[in-house]
C-alpha cells in the first residue's frame, strides 16, 4: 500500500462552541501505481482528507500512512497540486518548477536537470524563461504539475487540478497527467467533481457522503487505456460508470438533466 | 491593454500634459496682471525666476537644498528600514502584533509633525531632529503596508512550501518576503513624499539651514517670490526621491505585468 487512511476522523471547532464533523471514520487504501478518484458533494471533507495525507493538518482521530509510515507532518514522499496553480509570480517557469527541490536543497545542477527534463516532457521547454503572467491557464497548470513531479514523490494528491481551465485544455491536461502518471509509475489520489474525469483517469472511484463525510461506495473501473483518457472516453461502458456514479451521488433524478459529466 | 493602444495613450497623454504645462506657465506669468493681483500675493513667473537667480548667489540656495535633500534621504532610508523591519516582525508574530497594535495605532493617529518642537528641545538646532521627524512620518505607511502584505500572503502558497518541508526561514525568504515587495514599494512611494513633509516641518520649527528655514526667512521678509522658489525646490527634492523609488521598483518588480506607470 502506498497510501492508506485508517479510521480517520476530523472535527473542527465551528467557533460557537460546537464541533463540526468534517470527516468521519474514513478508511481507504491506494496501491502502488494505482490512481484512485474521490468524488462527493461539496463540503464533504475531500480536501480535508488531502491535507491530512499531505501532513498539513493532523486528523482528530486515526492516521494516514504513506509507504507504511505514519504521516506526522509534511514528508518528501507526498506532493500535492490544487485547482490554483500557486506559481510564484516573481519566478520564471523553470524556477517555479525547481521551487520544491530548491527547498529540499537538491544541488543546483541536479535541480536544473530534473526541471528541464520535466519541462521537455510537458512541451514547455520554450517557456522555461517566461514568467507565469505570460502563460495561459493550461500552461500554468502544467508548470504546477512539473513542480509537483520535480520532488519525485511516490504519491500525488490532486485536488481538482483542472477545474479552473477550459474544457478543451482540461482534456489535454488529463491526457498529459495520465501519461505522466503511467510513465513515472506514480500513485495518485485525485479529488474531482467531474464524474467523467473520475472514470477516464482512475482505476477506482470512491464515493463520499454528505458531511460528515465518509466513504459510501467503491467502484472499480474495469476499462483499458488508463494512460489515455481521451481514447478511453470512447469506451461504451464509460457512460454506464458515469450513470452509476450519478446514482450513488443522488443526482440522477429527472430535473437534473443539465449535469455535466 | 494592447501595445498599440498603449503607445497611443502615452503619445496623446504626453501631448496634453505638455500643453497644460505651457498653459500653466503662461497663466502664471500674465494671469496675476490681468486679474489685478498684486505681486506680493502672487508674483509672476519671471519675477520668481529672477528671485531664484538672486537666491542662488545671495542666499546659498543650493546649500540649503542640499541640506534638505540629505535630511530627506537619511530620514527616508532609516524610516523605511525601521518600518519594513517592524512590519515583517509583527507580520510573523501575531502575538506581538496583538500586543503592540493599540500603541502603533495611537502613534499613527498622533500627528507626527507635532513632535518636531519636542525633538528640537531634545537635540537642539541640528539636522538630527529633522531626520527624526522624517523617520517617524515614513515609518508608518511602510510598516502598515508590509504588515498587511505579510498577513495576506495566500495561505495555500505557504502550505505548498510547508508540504515541501520548508523551514520557517525558507518560507519567509522564498514566499513571504518576495510576495510583500509590491506593497512594500507602494509604502515606499508614499514614504518618499512624506519624508519631505517631515523634514520641512522640522526646519520650519528651528535652525538656520535647509529649505524650511528659507521658507520661514522669506515669510519674515514678506518676500513672496522667495517662498515660491523654496516651494518649487521642495517639490523638486520630493520629485527626485519619488522618481528614485519608482526606478528601483521597476528594477525589482520587473516580473510584474506591464502596469500603468503612476508618477510620470
Amino acid at each position: 500500500m502506498r497510501l492508506e487512511y485508517r479510521n480517520v476522523s476530523m472535527r473542527f471547532d465551528d467557533g460557537v462552541g460546537k464541533n463540526l464533523v468534517a470527516v468521519q471514520n474514513v478508511n481507504l487504501t491506494v496501491g502502488d501505481r494505482e490512481v484512485v478518484s474521490l468524488i462527493g458533494p461539496s463540503g464533504c471533507g475531500k480536501s480535508t482528507l488531502l491535507n491530512i495525507g499531505a501532513g498539513l493538518t493532523a486528523p482528530s482521530e486515526g492516521a494516514a500512512f504513506v509507504d507504511g509510515e505514519r504521516v506526522e507532518g509534511p514528508n518528501a514522499h507526498v506532493a500535492f497540486m490544487l485547482q490554483k496553480d500557486l506559481l510564484l509570480p516573481w519566478r520564471t517557469v523553470i524556477e517555479n518548477v525547481m521551487f520544491g527541490v530548491e527547498i529540499q536543497r537538491v544541488p543546483l545542477a541536479e535541480r536544473k536537470r530534473r526541471a528541464q527534463a520535466l519541462l521537455a516532457g510537458l512541451n514547455l521547454s520554450d517557456f522555461a524563461g517566461h514568467y507565469p503572467h505570460q502563460l495561459s491557464g493550461g500552461m500554468r497548470q502544467r508548470v504546477a504539475l512539473a513542480r509537483t513531479l520535480a520532488v519525485d514523490p511516490t504519491v500525488l494528491l490532486l485536488d481538482e487540478p483542472f477545474s479552473a481551465v477550459d474544457a478543451q485544455t482540461r482534456m489535454l491536461l488529463q491526457g498529459e497527467l495520465a501519461q505522466t502518471l503511467k510513465r513515472e509509475g506514480k500513485t495518485a489520489l485525485l479529488i474531482t467533481h467531474d464524474l467523467l474525469e473520475a472514470v477516464t483517469l482512475s482505476d477506482r472511484v470512491l464515493v463520499m457522503s454528505k458531511r460528515p463525510g465518509s466513504i459510501i461506495d467503491e467502484i472499480v473501473i474495469e476499462l483499458p487505456l488508463r494512460d489515455n483518457p481521451i481514447a478511453r472516453r470512447h469506451e461504451p461502458r464509460v457512460r454506464d460508470y458515469v450513470d452509476v456514479l450519478m446514482q450513488r451521488l443522488g443526482i440522477d433524478e429527472p430535473p437534473m438533466a443539465g449535469i455535466s459529466a | 491593454m494592447s501595445a498599440p493602444s498603449r503607445t497611443r495613450l502615452i503619445r496623446r497623454g504626453t501631448a496634453v500634459s505638455l500643453a497644460l504645462f505651457v498653459l500653466f506657465l503662461a497663466g502664471w506669468q500674465w494671469g496675476p496682471g490681468w486679474l489685478g493681483i498684486p505681486h506680493f500675493i502672487i508674483p509672476p513667473l519671471s519675477m520668481v525666476f529672477d528671485e531664484f537667480l538672486r537666491m542662488l548667489s545671495v542666499n546659498n540656495l543650493m546649500l540649503h537644498t542640499g541640506v534638505t535633500a540629505a535630511e530627506v534621504i537619511a530620514g527616508f532610508m532609516l524610516g523605511s528600514l525601521l518600518g519594513a523591519f517592524f512590519g515583517y516582525l509583527l507580520g510573523m508574530s501575531p502575538t506581538a502584533e496583538f500586543a503592540l497594535s493599540p500603541y502603533i495605532l495611537a502613534l499613527q493617529i498622533a500627528p507626527k509633525v507635532a513632535f518636531a518642537p519636542l525633538f528640537i528641545l531634545w537635540m537642539g538646532f541640528t539636522i538630527y531632529p529633522k531626520i527624526l521627524v522624517a523617520i517617524l512620518i515614513v515609518f508608518f505607511p511602510v510598516l502598515v503596508n508590509v504588515l498587511t502584505a505579510v498577513r495576506t500572503v495566500d495561505p495555500d502558497l505557504v502550505n505548498l512550501a510547508r508540504a515541501f518541508k520548508a523551514t520557517r526561514a525558507q518560507i519567509f525568504w522564498k514566499v513571504e518576503f518576495p510576495a510583500s515587495l509590491p506593497p512594500l514599494f507602494a509604502g515606499l512611494r508614499i514614504g518618499s513624499t512624506l519624508a519631505v513633509v517631515g523634514v520641512v516641518v522640522g526646519e520650519l520649527v528651528g535652525g538656520n539651514l535647509g529649505l524650511g528655514y528659507l521658507l520661514a526667512f522669506g515669510e519674515g521678509q514678506a518676500n513672496t517670490a522667495m517662498v515660491f522658489v523654496t516651494i518649487l525646490m521642495l517639490t523638486v527634492v520630493g520629485g527626485i526621491a519619488y522618481l528614485a523609488v519608482i526606478l528601483i521598483e521597476q528594477r525589482v518588480l520587473h516580473y510584474m505585468p506591464a502596469r500603468a506607470i503612476i508618477g510620470f
